[in-house]
C-alpha cells in the first residue's frame, strides 16, 4: 500500500519537474516573443499543477492531515496562467506587433486609445 | 524513493530557474522579461512546494499561495505599465 | 429579496467554499464567518458586477471541464515534443482567426482560456468589431481544421452551459 503510494508519489514528482524544465527550456530556446509564450503558460502550469497535487498526496497519506491549499494554488495558477499569457501577448502586439495588429493599433481614434484596458 | 524523487524535480526546477534568469538576462523584448518574471515566479512556488515536502512541514503552503497571488498582480501591472504608461489611473 | 440579499448567488457559494478551504480545517466558527463573507462580499461589490451570466446544466460543465483537463495533458505532451525535439526556426508560427458565436463576455472569457490552456494554441487579442479571436498557434498544420476543431469541440458545448 505505502510501496504503491511511494511509487505515483515519485513519478508525479518527476513528471512536475520534466514540464517545468521544458516550460523554461522553450523559454530559453524558442526565436521570437509569441512562440516563447507558449513554452511557460502550458508547461509550467502542469509541471506545477503536479508537484502540488504531490505534495497533497504525500501530506495525506505519510501524515495523515488532508489539506486542501496544494488544490487552491492548483486552482489558482490554472485560472491565473491564461490571462497572464493573454496580457503579455497583447502587451507585445501593442507595442511591436506584425502588420495585423499595427494596422488595428492605428485603427484605434486617440480617445479609444485612452479608454480603460479591460 | 519520494526522497530521490524530490530531489531530481528540485534539480530541474533549478536548472529550468537558470534557464529562465538567462532570458531574463539577455530577453531582446521587455515582454521577455516580463514573462521570464512570471515564469520565475511559478518556479519558485514549485521549488517551495518541494521544500515542504523535503522538510515535511506544512508551513510554506502560505507562502506558495502568496507567491502565486502576487506574480499575477505583479505581471498584469507591468503589462498594463508597458501598454498605457501608468498602472493606476 | 433574494437579489438583495444574495445578488450572485454562485459567487457567495465560491466565496463560502474558498473560505472553508483556505481556513483548513472545519468548526462551527469557520462556517458561520464564510457565510458571513459569503453574503456580505457579493453585495458589497454587486456595484462592479452589474450582469448576470446564466449558467445551465451542470453536467456540460463537467463534460467540459473533463474535456479541458485531457486536452491539456495531451497539450502539454505535444508542445514538450516540439520544445524538445523542433529547431525553433522549422516551428509554422502564425496567427489564425476565429469568428465567435458565443454573445456574452463570461463565455468568450472562458474560451479563450482554454484556447490559451489547449495544444499548441494560445489567445492573443479579441476583435470587439469583427467579434473575432486571434488565436496564435505554435505548428499550425491547417487553419480550418484548427478553427474547426475549437469551434465544434468548445464552442458548442460552452453554447449549450451560457445560453
Amino acid at each position: 500500500m505505502y510501496l504503491i503510494a511511494d511509487i505515483v508519489i515519485s513519478i508525479v514528482l518527476v513528471i512536475g519537474g520534466f514540464f517545468i524544465f521544458v516550460g523554461s527550456f522553450g523559454l530559453a530556446k524558442l526565436p521570437d516573443t509569441m512562440r516563447r509564450l507558449h513554452g511557460p503558460t502550458k508547461a509550467t502550469t502542469l509541471g506545477v499543477g503536479s508537484i502540488l497535487i504531490a505534495s497533497m498526496l504525500y501530506f495525506l497519506i505519510g501524515q495523515g492531515n488532508l489539506s486542501f491549499h496544494e488544490l487552491l494554488v492548483t486552482i489558482f495558477l490554472f485560472l491565473t496562467a491564461p490571462v497572464s499569457a493573454n496580457v503579455i501577448a497583447k502587451a507585445y502586439l501593442r507595442k511591436n506587433g506584425d502588420g495585423k495588429s499595427d494596422a488595428d493599433a492605428e485603427r484605434r481614434t486617440p480617445a479609444e486609445k485612452a479608454a480603460p484596458v479591460r | 524513493m519520494i526522497f530521490y524523487a524530490s530531489v531530481f524535480a528540485a534539480v530541474a526546477v533549478s536548472i529550468a530557474s537558470l534557464l529562465t534568469l538567462y532570458r531574463l538576462l539577455i530577453g531582446p523584448h521587455v515582454t521577455d522579461r516580463i514573462l521570464a518574471l512570471d515564469t520565475l515566479t511559478i518556479n519558485a512556488i514549485a521549488l517551495i512546494m518541494l521544500a515542504g515536502i523535503f522538510w515535511e512541514t506544512t508551513t510554506f503552503f502560505e507562502a506558495a499561495m502568496l507567491f502565486a497571488m502576487v506574480g499575477f498582480v505583479a505581471t498584469v501591472a507591468f503589462c498594463k505599465y508597458i501598454v498605457r504608461g501608468n498602472v493606476m489611473e | 429579496m433574494t437579489a438583495t440579499i444574495l445578488p450572485h448567488p454562485l459567487l457567495s457559494l465560491a466565496v463560502f467554499v474558498v473560505w472553508i478551504l483556505l481556513s483548513n480545517h472545519v468548526s462551527v466558527g469557520v462556517f458561520v464567518l464564510a457565510a458571513v463573507i459569503a453574503v456580505a462580499v457579493p453585495s458589497m461589490t454587486a456595484v462592479y458586477w452589474p450582469g448576470r451570466p446564466s449558467v445551465r446544466r451542470p453536467m456540460v460543465i463537467l463534460e467540459y471541464a473533463a474535456i479541458v483537463l485531457y486536452d491539456i495533458v495531451v497539450s502539454n505532451i505535444e508542445v514538450a515534443k516540439l520544445v524538445l525535439f523542433r529547431r525553433g526556426d522549422s516551428l509554422n508560427s502564425t496567427f489564425i482567426t476565429v469568428p465567435l458565436d458565443l454573445e456574452s463576455p463570461e463565455a468568450v472569457t472562458v474560451l479563450a482560456g482554454t484556447i490559451t490552456m489547449t495544444p499548441g494554441t494560445l489567445t492573443a487579442d479579441y476583435d470587439h468589431e469583427g467579434h473575432t479571436l486571434m488565436v496564435h498557434c505554435l505548428n499550425l498544420k491547417d487553419e480550418a481544421e484548427a478553427v474547426a476543431q475549437i469551434k465544434q469541440r468548445y464552442e458548442s458545448r460552452l453554447l449549450r452551459i451560457f445560453q
